[in-house]
């Protein structure tokens, strides 16, 4: 560790002797630095959506999780009594905060979109619907079931199970697509800065060649590629963050609306502190890259 | 220093020359003479390590060349000046820093400012220190490349043809550098077609003229 952070740290600080041994290469700088910003920028919407992704599953599950229907079916006469033995039930239940029984107008109001406002709910077998909120880890619902089937029979608790948990799992995919995206970004920038060193190393056989009959050791010619083209990721990385962050920011909607996938992207609080490592990271894939090629270069060319 | 054992060389399919044996002591001045195409930047390339032989071994300060890391090459030809016929340099870089790249690869660039001036001034390229290569005369680039080849002030110097594009003038003064070198007990070793240069050597010091001819490596006769 503390070797990668010397070399790291001496990579950073250079010696411009050794930079000035290898030619400007114009055409590989500029592709390096446009491919570093181009996938930093990727990388930060991949990112976005991944987080908001996260955050979405995380509402989903936690919301719905921590409330749940009970809903009573019966006869008009019988209605009252199974309300009160299912509130009496709920009341008793450990887990549940509280069970409230909807109001008539509430009721109607649920209905409303679908029925319209003129419904008459006295003319209608409109079940009663009960309200739970858990808390804590929340409570037993096969335990719930079994007690509400020998005490209110007309009674069948909807804990939200059934759709929160397809709605969890296709927020949890979305969330697992953008870490691949981001895994890819970073293949991708691999590739790219790979195939642009290489094309640096070949344009500079010449000069690799004057430089080992001096006596220059593989180390040594390398760290002038792997130095500059680090830097070159570093900053098209940076300036691609920091585009990618004033857009992400000026995108409608933003993290803190939770709605949608579509209109919570962007970052919240914490998550900013995600982005100042894509520059770091783009620079060490391409030291990796570089190094890489250097050494696969340095090793056909000897 | 460096030692040829029983060395044989294929190039294309054919043999350039074998059953090859040299030792460079320190102190010894040799010239290699041969007929063009004999092969003299081939060996002076296995001295140095730039080539292994096909055949035979080539151990430069007791290490076999043939299988040895490629950074002990590069800290061997730190102990080895070398003047190539087609100069080699650095063209993006003024002349000053091509003559101090020994120095600059070695980690002692700082050193430059200390034996720069008096060699540039030695080799009469003062004035030239901050043109780059491109812009220089052949003759200019040969002594730059002289220049360059002791500047790490090596044990051995390998010189080929480094008088082909200088004037006669010019060429003694060259000479008088490598005799001083060789007097301070560096081995040299000069391929060359010049008899007069070879001639004037032997006034000042001991030579050893050897000829690569028909694959072989003879001692040169004594006109020579």
């Amino acid at each position: 560790m503390k070797r990668a952070i010397w070399t790291a740290l001496s990579l950073l600080a250079g010696d411009a002797q050794a930079d000035r041994s290898v030619p400007p290469t114009g055409f590989t700088a500029r592709l390096t630095l446009f491919t570093a910003a181009a996938m930093a920028l990727l990388a930060v919407f991949a990112l976005s959506l991944s987080l908001a992704a996260g955050r979405l599953a995380v509402r989903w599950s936690d919301e719905l999780a921590q409330t749940s229907t009970l809903r009573i079916s019966a006869p008009a006469e019988q209605m009252a009594a199974q309300t009160g033995a299912a509130l009496e039930v709920l009341r008793t239940t450990p887990g549940i905060a509280s069970a409230r029984a909807l109001t008539e107008e509430e009721e109607q109001a649920l209905l409303t979109p679908w029925f319209g406002p003129d419904l008459p709910l006295d003319a209608l077998p409109i079940p009663r619907l009960i309200e739970i909120e858990a808390e804590g880890r929340g409570y037993d619902a096969t335990g719930l079931r079994a007690r509400l089937q020998a005490e209110v029979p007309g009674a069948v608790l909807d804990d939200h199970t059934r759709w929160r948990e397809p709605l969890v799992a296709a927020a949890g995919k979305l969330r697992g697509l953008g870490a691949l995206a981001i895994v890819l970004i970073g293949a991708s920038t691999a590739a790219m800065i790979t195939l642009a060193a290489q094309s640096a190393l070949s344009a500079n056989a010449q000069v690799i060649r004057v430089l080992r009959l001096v006596g220059a050791r593989d180390a040594y010619i390398a760290r002038a590629f792997v130095r500059r083209f680090t830097l070159r990721a570093l900053s098209g990385a940076a300036a691609g963050t920091v585009i990618g962050a004033i857009l992400v920011a000026l995108l409608p909607g933003g993290a803190e609306d939770g709605g949608s996938v579509l209109t919570g992207i962007g970052f919240s609080g914490a998550e900013w502190l995600w982005l100042p490592l894509i520059p770091p990271l783009a620079a060490a894939v391409a030291f990796a890259a570089t190094r890489g090629a250097a050494r696969r270069m340095l090793e056909r060319q000897s | 220093m460096i030692e040829l054992r029983n060395v044989a060389y294929s190039y294309g399919g054919g043999e350039l020359f074998s059953g090859l044996s040299l030792a460079l002591a320190p102190g010894s001045f040799h010239f290699l003479t041969g007929p063009s195409g004999a092969g003299k930047t081939t060996l002076l390339k296995l001295c140095y390590g730039d080539l292994v032989p096909t055949s035979g071994e080539v151990a430069l300060w007791g290490e076999a060349t043939t299988g040895m890391a490629r950074d002990g090459l590069a800290l061997n030809r730190r102990r080895i000046g070398v003047v190539h016929q087609d100069c080699q340099f650095l063209d993006h870089l003024p002349l000053g820093d091509n003559v101090a790249l020994p120095l600059t690869v070695a980690g002692r660039h700082h050193e430059a400012a200390a034996y720069l001036p008096d060699l540039l001034a030695w080799v009469g390229l003062t004035r030239h220190v901050d043109r780059r290569p491109p812009e220089l005369s052949g003759g200019e680039r040969q002594r730059a490349a002289l220049a360059r080849a002791v500047i790490m002030s090596p044990e051995v110097i390998i010189a080929d043809e480094p008088t082909g594009n200088i004037d006669w003038e010019m060429s003694q003064r060259l000479l008088a550098l490598l005799v001083e070198l060789n007097r301070m007990g560096k081995a040299v070793l000069i391929a060359t077609h010049d008899l007069n240069l070879i001639r004037s050597a032997k006034a000042q010091v001991a030579v050893r003229t050897l000829r690569l001819k028909d694959r072989q490596l003879l001692a040169a006769g004594a006109d020579l």
